[in-house]
């Protein structure tokens, strides 16, 4: 009991990697309370579930597994989701900040009068002391009493646009809700041999026929097409990566930051990437938190592309490369030396 | 066939996020609030078009614009008025202040049960001085009724339900929902239309009760205008369980705030060295530039 939820956001029978993430976040979480890590999978066909998911540490997966469940639709959902959470009593769950958490999530909050926070960049395990001051109406004395709060669940998030970073807490009302974005957390295997238990949850009790009135006529998702627009952090080489060979090591970072990796026209031209990744006035335009310009002059058509940019790192031999004007962090190197150097300290660095 | 519906659009009165300049934050840190304008929450006017879109269509359509906010939020309603919506409704109380998205949705749902009759409940996805795109669906599950979140284009409607296309971060997918819905849409939807200079010229004195009385205005011209008056609403009037709102209400609390140190483009030289290297790589993340 009080353990720790994550729901799994799976799509034709596979979970969505944000899922993954969270449950590599949840057993870390968990193994500080002390509690179970226990997993939500609602879908069709999903008889493998305990493969996809055990080896991230999961100790119990709670499974509805019926065609008429997939794909994910709000009500259907939230019901069943809302009727496990009553019967097992969790202290957290965590959603995945997709447009399927973001729509599930909120409708689960407010069904069980829960508080819930959206697109946390971190989440901790913390105390909090509530101070209360109360005036004796009669007398005029000033009492304040402490109420201390251990273990909750801190979660942080950039607010008014990113200019603030808050911590919120839920002190009272559990289960305590979160959702965070895709590549946000890392996803990593806990242990390949880790066995949980399946438990099949009696969903049909939680549903009735008008819960279904929402009809989907069509879908069309695309998978793992190239997302340079919604990638948090964009690495991005150009013609001073010097080879199709080099651009392995922009993968590589990409990958380990929750990012994608972009190009110059002159590296599409040169033939070390493809076409649908090139940033600039005639490829794709992006804004992400952190752009990562490795071997890129700047010329301004580039630029355009880029400029708006949070964090700007240009990596480049040439210490006056245009780019380095609008960059946040110049480092003078060479990109197939630099770029390992950043793998190997964010792995050590990293939460 | 129907020749109209009964929309509710909500609409949000931001601070402008987007546009923070270098007087945004306090030598110590804070927020200077009063630097940042006060805007139409962006995504909101999305769903504004929406609605004027219906109503273009079946011009019995009637448009309420329902926004919770400071009495100043009236700006928003009167901007909704010219752009094409029929009337507004103001929330304003100070009991409803310090509202987190729970206790906001059960002040708004609380709000749309008063105006009643409705066939849509229109909004932005998100605002964007939150971003957490919950007060949408919390809203429709208070008022029991199905939600269709991310819409980008309404492709259909008839008497008894409407089709939408939702934009997903990994494709489309078009939904069919019955009336009563609550729909939130996505910037990525048809920008609305400019203000219509005809209805400027109609509702420009249009006013809250408080706006009257703070303007001395000439309350015979209200009088005699109806049209002119933008409705508020206190907590009592939509009937407000003090337990449930304001702080009271709100489940969430802040611990602490930290503000983001605004860094001017004064960029950091840096070696490739290790210590360099490891340094960067320390600085990224204790800012939170990642995640």
């Amino acid at each position: 009991m009080n353990n720790l939820f994550v729901y799994c956001e799976i799509e034709d029978s596979v979970v969505a990697d944000v899922s993954l993430e969270l449950l590599t976040k949840g057993r870390k979480l968990a193994n500080e309370l002390g509690c179970k890590l226990e997993a939500i999978a609602i879908d069709n066909n999903i008889s493998n579930i305990g493969d996809q998911i055990f080896k991230y540490g999961v100790d119990v997966i709670h499974v509805c597994d019926d065609a008429k469940l997939a794909p994910y639709q709000t009500i259907p959902h939230q019901k069943i989701v809302c009727d496990i959470i009553r019967q097992e009593q969790p202290q957290i769950i965590l959603f995945g900040a997709s447009s399927v958490g973001r729509d599930l999530a909120p409708r689960v909050a407010s069904a069980l009068k829960c508080g819930l926070t959206a697109d946390c960049t971190s989440l901790k395990i913390g105390d909090y002391d509530e101070k209360k001051t109360t005036k004796n109406p009669d007398t005029g004395e000033i009492t304040t009493t402490v109420t201390p709060y251990k273990n909750l669940l801190l979660q942080i998030r950039p607010a008014f646009g990113g200019n603030i970073i808050a911590t919120i807490v839920n002190l009272h009302a559990r289960p305590q809700m979160a959702t965070v974005r895709e590549g946000v957390m890392k996803k990593e295997v806990c242990d390949e041999n880790y066995k949980g238990e399946i438990k099949p949850f009696d969903y049909k009790k939680s549903l009735s026929d008008i819960d279904f009135v929402v009809k989907i006529i069509s879908r069309e998702i695309e998978k793992s097409k190239i997302n340079l627009k919604s990638a948090p952090v964009i690495v991005a080489g150009g013609y001073g990566v010097g080879s199709k060979d080099n651009f392995r090591l922009l993968h590589e970072l990409a990958e380990l930051l929750g990012g994608e990796v972009g190009a110059s026209r002159a590296a599409v031209d040169a033939g070390f990437t493809e076409h649908e990744r090139q940033i600039g006035q005639t490829g794709v335009t992006v804004r992400p938190k952190l752009y990562i310009a490795c071997g890129i002059s700047g010329q301004v058509q580039h630029r355009a592309g880029m400029q708006e940019s949070a964090i700007i790192v240009s990596i480049n031999t040439d210490e006056n490369a245009p780019i380095n004007s609008i960059a946040d962090y110049v480092i003078t190197g060479d990109v197939a030396e630099v770029l390992p150097k950043i793998i190997k300290s964010y792995k050590a660095n990293s939460k | 066939m129907k020749k109209g519906f009964k929309i509710i659009v909500l609409a949000k009165q931001v601070p402008d996020t987007h546009n923070v300049g270098k007087d945004a934050m306090k030598e110590d840190g804070t927020m200077n609030r009063a630097a940042l304008p006060a805007i139409f929450n962006p995504e909101d006017l999305n769903a504004l078009e929406q609605a004027l879109r219906i109503k273009d269509q079946f011009p019995e359509t009637t448009i309420t614009v329902l926004s919770m906010g400071l009495p100043k939020a009236a700006d928003v309603l009167r901007e909704a008025i010219f752009r094409g919506a029929d009337n507004g409704i103001l929330l304003t109380d100070r009991k409803l202040g310090g509202s987190d998205t729970l206790a906001t949705s059960y002040a708004i749902a609380q709000a749309i049960k008063t105006v009643g009759d409705y066939d849509i409940v229109m909004c932005g996805r998100q605002a964007i001085d939150g971003d957490t795109a919950q007060v949408g669906p919390q809203a429709a599950e208070k008022l029991d009724i199905p939600q269709v979140t991310y819409a980008e284009e309404i492709v259909g409607i008839s008497d008894k339900d409407i089709t939408i296309r939702r934009r997903l971060e990994h494709g489309v997918e078009t939904v069919n929902a019955p009336f009563p819905v609550l729909v939130t849409v996505t910037g990525t939807a048809a920008p609305c239309r400019s203000r219509n200079a005809k209805r400027v010229m109609k509702f420009k004195n249009a006013m809250t009760s408080m706006e009257i009385e703070a303007a001395n205005a000439d309350k015979a011209l209200y009088e005699a205008r109806p049209y002119l008056n933008i409705t508020t609403w206190g907590a009592d009037d939509v009937d407000i369980d003090a337990a449930r709102t304001g702080k009271a209400g709100s489940p969430t609390f802040v611990k602490e705030i930290q503000s983001v140190v605004l860094q001017a483009k004064e960029s950091k030289r840096l070696t490739g060295s290790d210590t360099d290297i490891n340094d960067f790589v320390k600085d990224i993340i204790d800012n939170h530039i990642l995640g």
